[in-house]
């Protein structure tokens, strides 16, 4: 038995580490968050030259074949950084849908798409988890019509794969009939939007959609449990920086038992979630019977213990965490964003608890 | 990440459940049976023959002197908990003074205790904290002085569980009362029947009384019952806290806690409907499953670390922390799934679960508070996990 990272897997996020640590630097991020498009465009050319947006295809469609686990430590390292990718979206949850509900053809065409570059496909599953304002599309002969909200991934999508309930289908951005709405949302690091479609052509995934949304929304939760990690992680690190550089009462705050309790509660909760995270993605491969409920264990307690980091780091760097000059607030709101996309945890626990005939 | 256990090791899962299988009539119930039942006993001996009891302790000194194996002892827990069998004696003298003696002992105080303490006929009881001296506890003031041959110990003890049932005591006293505060004590070994100490038992919040005080009133040991040198207690004291003592404890006690709240909830009824169809219960007891589940994978994670001989860092540092303040979570939620029947305490008639629960939640609470309370954790994950600094030290009035 061997619980923990493999060499080959630590080496894969510290790469993925190093590059994001000077091409997702705040001050790009912020240049993204106020509309420059250009990081996002950036980090998917250098991603693309590291692999990363192949781990999860299949060695035979030109992928790396690698594991939810390895995806997670990437989706880690994207938290950590706040960066500005379509990684959850595009090459974990779309990968995901094509193999599981596509055909030979289909994989094929798609995944060696995806893998060459030309194809970004975001994800729109929202309605398959709660639909609200009466969204949900449906299918006519090979038209698609109606509205997919929360759609993830548009920063650079070339497609968006969307579900009716009982197909996943594939659609290009550029169709008529398709309208956009860019929404604003607190998270400026990720670009969701709005999709309302009047008879769209699509490409219906021959597979069906039941299961295979449920496994991209499965993963799709780990990696958002992972972004969170990550995210959380960094908070932490620059509380701990910023008090022991910040002095009041002639001593660093840091050596004040108030802050630093405040520091190890945020470590004593964090901590054993890495542990969780890692176990979830694991499972998403390896232990099928407990990969679903795994996702919602882990989706839900990283929007809690995330939401509780990013409260407190922010309060640790006293008025200064509140400024927009210190920049903490991307990582703020890119957790309170992870805690809602893809079910909020009052939802995400409901499901876990049907799984165990609880409900 | 490789969840599989190799032959070597499934291998050994078989010998301890053929082991399980053939002497578990031996065993005594998981119920707090007397520390000198004959059948206690009995199996402490049986344990050691097999080395599922000191298993890794030196052969010449009683123990079974096989090679530390962290996914063995796991393995052991695991078959142990799974057969609902009690696993080895675990009190103060075989967790803490037979690991500190193997390491400072003296050769004759090797043998004259440790393979006693390990077979179950000599109990300790630890003597360190004091009435003023608790998370402070270099600040202690029993005090040891030289006449002849012999210390003479006058002072107080506090929390000292298993006093009233002892033959010995291992002590921290002061025998150097003008040094600084951590090089003037000395570890003392003693008996507990020696003239002039009395034991008064100490009541809970539980209605128990789980410990004792202990008052020693010129109290004579001879001078060769030091380990270590006169000062030196402290070090000697610190020494084995080293060898990750507890750390691995039990991971799955937490998740067996929560299985039963989760039958009590769908046992227990209100007007007809059990309680687990209500949502609100439903989601506390999901995310308390989560938060068990990140504490058993963080015990897996640590598990591992020790047999690579790593440091776990943060994720064994936080674990008395973490694992405790769960522990209390979850026998709150129990009682509060039971209503008002989850008041019912010691005798009362329709009581649920013995009273477990409450149990648990007072008990649980003391656990935060003692072996170092939450907030000494806190500034030990702070201080030495995240190098942050120290509280400037306030000048002696």
């Amino acid at each position: 038995m061997y619980f923990g990272l493999s060499q080959d897997q630590t080496m894969l996020q510290d790469s993925v580490q190093r590059y994001l640590e000077s091409a997702s630097e705040l001050e790009h991020v912020r240049g993204f968050a106020e509309g420059d498009n250009s990081l996002a465009e950036s980090l998917q050319n250098g991603l693309m030259e590291l692999g990363v947006p192949l781990v999860l295809v299949p060695e035979e469609f030109g992928g790396l074949g690698l594991g939810v686990l390895e995806a997670a430590l990437i989706q880690q390292a994207m938290g950590r950084f706040v960066s500005p990718t379509s990684f959850t979206s595009a090459y974990a949850m779309a990968v995901i849908g094509l193999r599981e509900a596509g055909d030979d053809d289909q994989k094929n065409d798609w995944l060696g798409r995806i893998a060459g570059g030309s194809a970004i496909i975001g994800v729109g599953l929202t309605e398959a988890i709660g639909a609200r304002e009466g969204a949900g599309l449906k299918l006519s002969g090979d038209k698609v019509s109606g509205r997919a909200s929360f759609v993830m991934g548009a920063e650079l999508a070339t497609h968006f794969m969307l579900t009716t309930g009982k197909d996943l289908l594939i659609i290009a951005r550029d169709s008529a009939g398709v309208s956009e709405t860019a929404l604003t949302t607190i998270d400026k690091t990720r670009h969701v939007i709005m999709l309302d479609l009047q008879d769209v052509p699509c490409t219906v995934l021959a597979g069906g959609a039941v299961a295979a949304q449920a496994r991209m929304i499965d993963i799709g939760r780990v990696l958002l449990a992972a972004d969170s990690l990550g995210a959380a992680d960094m908070m932490i690190e620059k509380s701990v920086a910023y008090s022991k550089d910040r002095e009041q009462f002639n001593r660093p705050i840091g050596s004040f038992q108030a802050v630093k309790h405040m520091c190890a509660d945020m470590v004593a909760k964090l901590e054993p979630c890495r542990s969780l995270v890692w176990y979830a993605a694991y499972a998403q491969d390896h232990v099928s019977d407990e990969a679903a409920l795994m996702s919602r264990l882990a989706k839900s307690h990283l929007a809690e213990v995330g939401k509780y980091v990013a409260r407190t780091s922010t309060e640790v760097h006293g008025g200064m965490g509140f400024t927009d000059l210190l920049g903490l607030h991307y990582w703020f709101k890119r957790i309170g964003a992870n805690r809602q996309l893809l079910g909020g945890p009052e939802t995400v626990r409901e499901e876990a608890a049907k799984l165990q005939g609880w409900s | 990440m490789n969840l599989n256990f190799t032959a070597e090791y499934e291998d050994f899962r078989a010998d301890v459940r053929a082991f399980l299988d053939k002497h578990k009539a031996d065993a005594p119930s998981m119920a707090n049976v007397g520390l000198r039942s004959e059948k206690r006993l009995k199996w402490q001996r049986i344990l050691l023959e097999h080395g599922y009891a000191a298993r890794t302790l030196p052969k010449q000194y009683g123990g079974f002197g096989a090679e530390p194996d962290s996914l063995k002892q796991r393995i052991i827990a695991e078959e142990f908990a799974r057969a609902k069998v009690p696993g080895g004696i675990a009190g103060q003298g075989i967790n803490m003074l037979v690991p500190t003696l193997l390491e400072l002992g003296t050769e004759e105080q090797k043998e004259k205790y440790i393979a006693k303490t390990l077979s179950g006929e000599m109990i300790w009881c630890q003597g360190y904290s004091e009435p003023g001296a608790g998370s402070d506890l270099a600040s202690l003031r029993t005090a040891a002085v030289v006449d002849g041959d012999d210390f003479v110990i006058n002072g107080q003890k506090i929390w000292t569980s298993t006093a009233n049932q002892a033959d010995m005591i291992f002590c921290l006293v002061r025998t150097e009362p003008d040094a600084p505060k951590h090089q003037g004590i000395s570890y003392l070994l003693f008996s507990m029947d020696t003239p002039g100490i009395e034991v008064r038992p100490l009541m809970t919040m539980t209605g128990r009384a789980e410990f004792n005080e202990v008052f020693f009133t010129d109290v004579r040991v001879p001078t060769s019952q030091i380990v270590g040198q006169r000062g030196e207690g402290w070090m000697v004291a610190n020494a084995t806290l080293t060898h990750e003592r507890g750390m691995l404890g039990d991971p799955d006690a937490a998740l067996s806690r929560l299985k039963s709240i989760a039958e009590i909830m769908q046992n227990e009824h209100v007007d007809g409907k059990s309680l687990m169809d209500n949502p609100v219960y439903r989601d506390r007891l999901v995310a308390l499953e989560a938060e068990v589940y990140a504490m058993k994978f963080n015990g897996m994670r640590l598990t591992t670390a020790s047999v690579e001989k790593k440091s776990a860092g943060l994720a064994g540092m936080i674990v008395k922390l973490q694992g405790c303040e769960l522990n209390h979570r979850l026998a709150e939620l129990a009682i509060d799934v039971m209503g008002e029947y989850g008041i019912l305490f010691e005798d009362s008639p329709f009581l649920r679960d013995h009273g477990l629960w409450q149990t648990h939640y007072m008990f649980d609470l003391g656990l935060i508070i003692g072996g170092g309370s939450a907030q000494i954790q806190k500034n030990i994950i702070s201080e030495r996990g995240l190098g942050m600094p120290r509280e400037p030290k306030v000048a002696k009035a």
